[in-house]
């Protein structure tokens, strides 16, 4: 028995490696110029289509993320009390928040020029930051950061900090809030209200 | 007609901020960084108020009007001359190489870039800073104290708005004698910032669950990341 979970063990770590094969590094190059490189051609999404550029991020940049992960971090403590099911909803509802304002973010890029920084790692190493810059006339280029870890199947996402701002934890205190407030339920309601309103918004004529 | 309308709901707007600060001045909800959220919730409505109904419009309009080339070139304007103060921070803060590339750039953009029109610095590989006394302050390992939102000038912490003290009394544009030409280029410049920041804004709408709290903790950690020139210590979760 203890025979057959070490092979069972040795078979997943050996899965593991195999598909992590891609460095963070090329998996953010991969995505970025991709995904950019459509927007840069799609006049709809740069006219603002949010339906057009919501469907391009759900197909190619959200597989690329852990959304749980990035819950439990923006929850931060006050997150801990949570049982799986209200995680789950929560994962769900903060997802969409988030795909809602990085779609938002795409269709405000103007064909500026990204750097991709030099990027080391130790081998081993299960948790990375990926560095680009945007370069915009008239001002300092802006830091993209992207903060990776080592999953199962792949690097995956939980972080991104545009100019060190967190998109992840910039949260913290509005959800701590609420969940002193109105409990983890109370900040389920406040996320599921703030995407229905959106959505409502969304759908509106121009 | 139009301008007599915003002045009344300006001055409205006013009175009702005065209003709401006397009376809840002293409501926070415990965030140690924000002992002052009574008061600056009241300063953050006002200062968005002031915003919807003047300032904002004034840059859509600008926004639309102007030809993406013009734009560009007031930007630079503008950037070139705060260059020279971001020099002066750099070598207050002891980077005396980031300092001069700063004064390099004033020099290249003023002549060939005629008068800062044009940033040709950036394509020579003299890549703009962002710097204020502020910045300089965090550097010298002050801390930054509390979080204030001033009416007006928008978030700072108190450390930030010393160094505001000192930006605005070393800023060309405020030190210009003829009035009419400093009124005029402030407002140039004030409009010409606010459509620069019009793409952010639109994001920061679609992400902000309570927008006070959410620009709060966004300037908070711009912040650190700027003094800290974009590697601040990684914080520890």
């Amino acid at each position: 028995m203890k025979y057959l979970l070490g092979l069972l063990a040795a078979f997943l770590l050996s899965i593991s490696a195999g598909a992590a094969e891609l460095a963070p590094d090329a998996l953010v190059r991969n995505v970025t110029s991709e995904v950019l490189e459509i927007v840069r051609k799609d006049r709809d999404i740069q006219a603002g289509n949010s339906r057009k550029t919501l469907e391009l991020v759900e197909t190619k940049v959200l597989p690329h993320f852990n959304f749980q992960r990035m819950t439990q971090l923006a929850m931060g403590r006050e997150g801990r009390q949570a049982t799986p099911e209200q995680l789950r909803i929560l994962t769900e509802e903060f997802r969409d928040l988030l795909v809602r304002t990085y779609s938002k973010a795409l269709t405000e890029f103007r064909g500026q020029e990204i750097i991709y920084r030099p990027f080391k790692m130790a081998p081993g190493e299960t948790d990375v930051r990926v560095r680009t810059e945007i370069r915009q006339t008239g001002s300092k280029p802006l830091a993209f950061d992207y903060y990776l870890e080592r999953t199962a199947a792949s690097w995956k996402v939980y972080d991104v900090e545009v100019g060190g701002v967190s998109l992840v934890t910039t949260y913290r205190s509005s959800f701590g809030q609420e969940i002193q407030r109105n409990g983890i339920d109370g900040l389920i309601r406040s996320l599921q209200a703030r995407n229905r309103s959106s959505e409502i918004a969304a759908g509106a004529p121009k | 007609m139009i301008k007599k309308n915003a002045a009344v709901r300006l001055k409205n707007l006013l009175l009702a901020a005065a209003l709401a600060a006397l009376l809840g001045g002293c409501a926070t909800s415990g965030n140690p960084k924000d002992p002052l959220e009574g008061f600056n919730r009241v300063m953050f409505a006002f200062n968005e108020g002031v915003d919807t109904v003047l300032i904002k419009p004034v840059a859509l309009g600008y926004d639309a009007v102007m030809p993406t080339p013009v734009r560009t070139g007031v930007t630079n304007f503008f950037g070139n001359i705060a260059d020279l103060f971001i020099g002066v921070n750099n070598l207050l803060q002891g980077k005396p190489d980031q300092a001069a590339s700063d004064l390099g750039r004033v020099l290249i953009n003023s002549t060939v870039g005629i008068l800062g029109l044009f940033d040709v610095a950036t394509a020579a590989g003299l890549e703009k800073h962002d710097e204020d006394f502020g910045q300089t302050f965090g550097r010298w390992g002050i801390g930054t104290g509390a979080y204030v939102v001033l009416p007006l000038f928008g978030p700072r912490t108190v450390r930030d708005t010393a160094g505001l003290v000192l930006d605005v009394a070393v800023d060309p544009v405020a030190n210009v004698d003829h009035v009419p030409t400093r009124n005029s280029l402030g407002a140039l410049r004030l409009i010409d910032n606010r459509a620069d920041r019009l793409p952010a804004d639109r994001v920061i709408e679609e992400a902000a669950l309570d927008k006070y709290s959410y620009v709060r903790d966004a300037y908070l950690q711009r912040r650190n990341n700027l003094v800290h020139d974009g590697n601040p210590p990684r914080r520890t979760e």
